[in-house]
């Protein structure tokens, strides 16, 4: 069945200039405020934009806001930009460029020596001057995915593709103040900053140079009405102690699954917001959000008729809606099958009327032939009142090939650590087959999480 | 105290944490005879890495796979007096 196809904003710049009010919104980070009229009446490239139509930009800067104000630059006029996140391995960036055939990068210093393209200069100062916006080109944007080995895939997005969520307006919270835990060149960063620019709303972006508690406390002076971040993003804004200095109106939590732990937490922390966890992929776009405080997803929204077909084959979630990519760049096997939809190999589980998620298919710990999703058995420590955060990794074992261990962080010094670790157990014995039972549990700092915001899993 | 109390201590707790019965421990019992099972030596060898920092299963020598407690506790002995 064909799928109706979202009206097409000619250019982000078009868009976001519709949606009004330019003098009083604004892009800001750690270091600087933009005014959007300011960008409506100069450049952040300093040079004529008719130079750069037509060509495929690399956008690469270390800070987002040079990129997010070249970003509204080049929609409709480069022919294709490559969103580069500063954590990509530069030895991964030739390939990247070669797939993406850019001639031009676009940066701030440290990319200068990328190559022999030709180089734009991205900052933060507003030249003044007309510029011709004029949209000529259905730009192509590229998004980078984030898995921890190999390099990185090329997903092809366009404007209408990652915009398509916010269609009908009831995503876009007009006029709000909107940020992000995520870097902006993520998929989850880019629908936030998306939401932002055509719901006539500004931004406060983050940087992967400042404590969680600084940023916090920039948000709260800002005033942002409406955040976003994955559940370890929100773990480690939780446990910062800082949360109290922000008081969102929504609050939005994606890429990873919510538990209800993180859940029930948020809701403590936030007691008048709107709590959403959304399901969405760099692939697929936003499947759905659920708004009920409840892990997991009414097993209905697999029938409703709407913009997103979606199914359960061999256990994951299929996903083909217009949002969704228009695939790799580059001659990689394509993330759809047969049918259009795309398969993130997000396994789930029908329990009481919801699909739970319950792990990832690559994820899979085989503990003597059976197979063990992490993320389940997190979700039942996260339950654990002292738990801030946990890891649940396989350790490599001569009998059964491999073991569940866990890294659990606790909050600071309440009850005896031998006493958590036994209740513990006791939890994941009382639920859990007895093969995914840590037989470790380590209590650690931290756990770390990864520049995509997700916990970083390394598997044995 | 000494590698085989240390064992025998931890084939007890398993065991409980596991709900097996334990048979009454000897030298001469075979291992599969203990009322444990896989997943409980997994654990065991697991524990006992932690507990005494060697892994005899997974070091570079070939080894006699234990049949019996004792067996079992000389590889541990014997494991960490190498490391020592």
């Amino acid at each position: 069945m064909p799928l109706p196809s979202p009206p097409e904003p000619a250019s982000l710049w078009q868009a976001l200039s519709a949606a009004g009010r330019l003098s009083r919104r604004w892009l800001s980070d750690d270091h600087s405020r933009v005014s959007l009229a300011a960008l409506s009446r100069g450049s952040s490239l300093g040079r004529p934009l008719g130079e750069l139509r037509g060509r495929s930009v690399l956008l690469s800067t270390r800070d987002q806001l040079p990129a997010a104000l070249a970003l509204i630059e080049l929609d409709g006029i480069a022919r294709r930009i490559v969103l580069c996140p500063p954590d990509v391995a530069s030895a991964h960036l030739p390939g990247v460029m070669a797939t993406a055939e850019t001639d031009t990068v676009v940066g701030d210093r440290a990319a200068a020596g990328l190559g022999a393209a030709g180089f734009v200069p991205a900052g933060t100062g507003i030249t003044p001057g007309a510029s011709d916006r004029e949209p000529g080109e259905a730009t192509e944007w590229i998004l980078l995915t984030s898995g921890t080995t190999g390099a990185p895939k090329l997903v092809r997005h366009t404007l209408a593709t990652l915009a398509g969520p916010m269609l009908g307006g009831g995503a876009l919270g007009h006029g709000a103040v909107w940020s992000t835990f995520y870097d902006m060149r993520r998929y989850g960063g880019l629908q936030i900053f998306l939401r932002a620019m055509l719901g006539g709303g500004s931004m406060v972006l983050s940087s992967a140079l400042e404590a969680v508690g600084d940023f916090l406390a920039r948000v709260g002076a800002r005033g942002v009405s409406h955040i976003s971040g994955t559940p370890s993003h929100w773990r480690r804004a939780l446990m910062s102690g800082a949360a109290d200095k922000m008081a969102p109106r929504y609050v939005r939590l994606s890429g990873e699954i919510a538990d209800q732990a993180v859940l029930d937490h948020l809701r403590t922390a936030f007691p008048a917001a709107d709590i959403a966890h959304a399901f969405a992929s760099t692939e697929a776009g936003v499947a759905f959000d659920v708004g009920d405080g409840l892990s997991g997803f009414p097993a209905a929204y697999l029938g409703r008729r709407g913009a997103v077909d979606m199914r359960v084959v061999d256990g994951s979630l299929r996903i083909r809606s217009a949002r969704n990519s228009l695939g790799y760049l580059g001659g990689i096997p394509q993330p759809f099958d047969d049918d259009g939809f795309v398969d993130n190999g997000d396994i789930v589980e029908l329990r009481d009327g919801r699909y739970h998620f319950v792990g990832r298919r690559g994820g899979v710990i085989n503990i003597g032939g059976q197979k063990v999703h992490p993320e389940e058995i997190e979700a039942v420590i996260n339950r654990h009142p002292e738990v801030q955060m946990s890891r649940v990794t396989a350790r490599k074992n001569p009998i059964t090939g491999a073991i569940v261990v866990a890294d659990v962080v606790v909050a600071a010094a309440h009850a005896p650590l031998d006493a958590v670790k036994g209740q513990i157990l006791d939890a994941c014995r009382g639920t859990l087959a007895r093969y995914k039972v840590p037989a470790t549990i380590r209590f650690v700092p931290a756990i770390e999480v990864a520049a995509s915001g997700k916990l970083a899993r390394n598997n044995v | 105290m000494s590698t085989a109390s240390q064992i025998h201590a931890l084939f007890a707790e398993v065991a409980h944490d596991q709900h097996k019965v334990l048979a009454p421990l000897s030298d001469e019992l075979g291992l599969l005879e203990t009322g444990l099972d896989s997943l409980c030596f997994a654990i065991i060898v697991a524990r006992l890495e932690d507990m005494l920092g060697v892994d005899p299963f997974s070091a570079d020598d070939e080894i006699d796979f234990p049949v019996t407690v004792g067996d079992f506790i000389r590889l541990y002995e014997h494991a960490a007096a190498l490391a020592a």
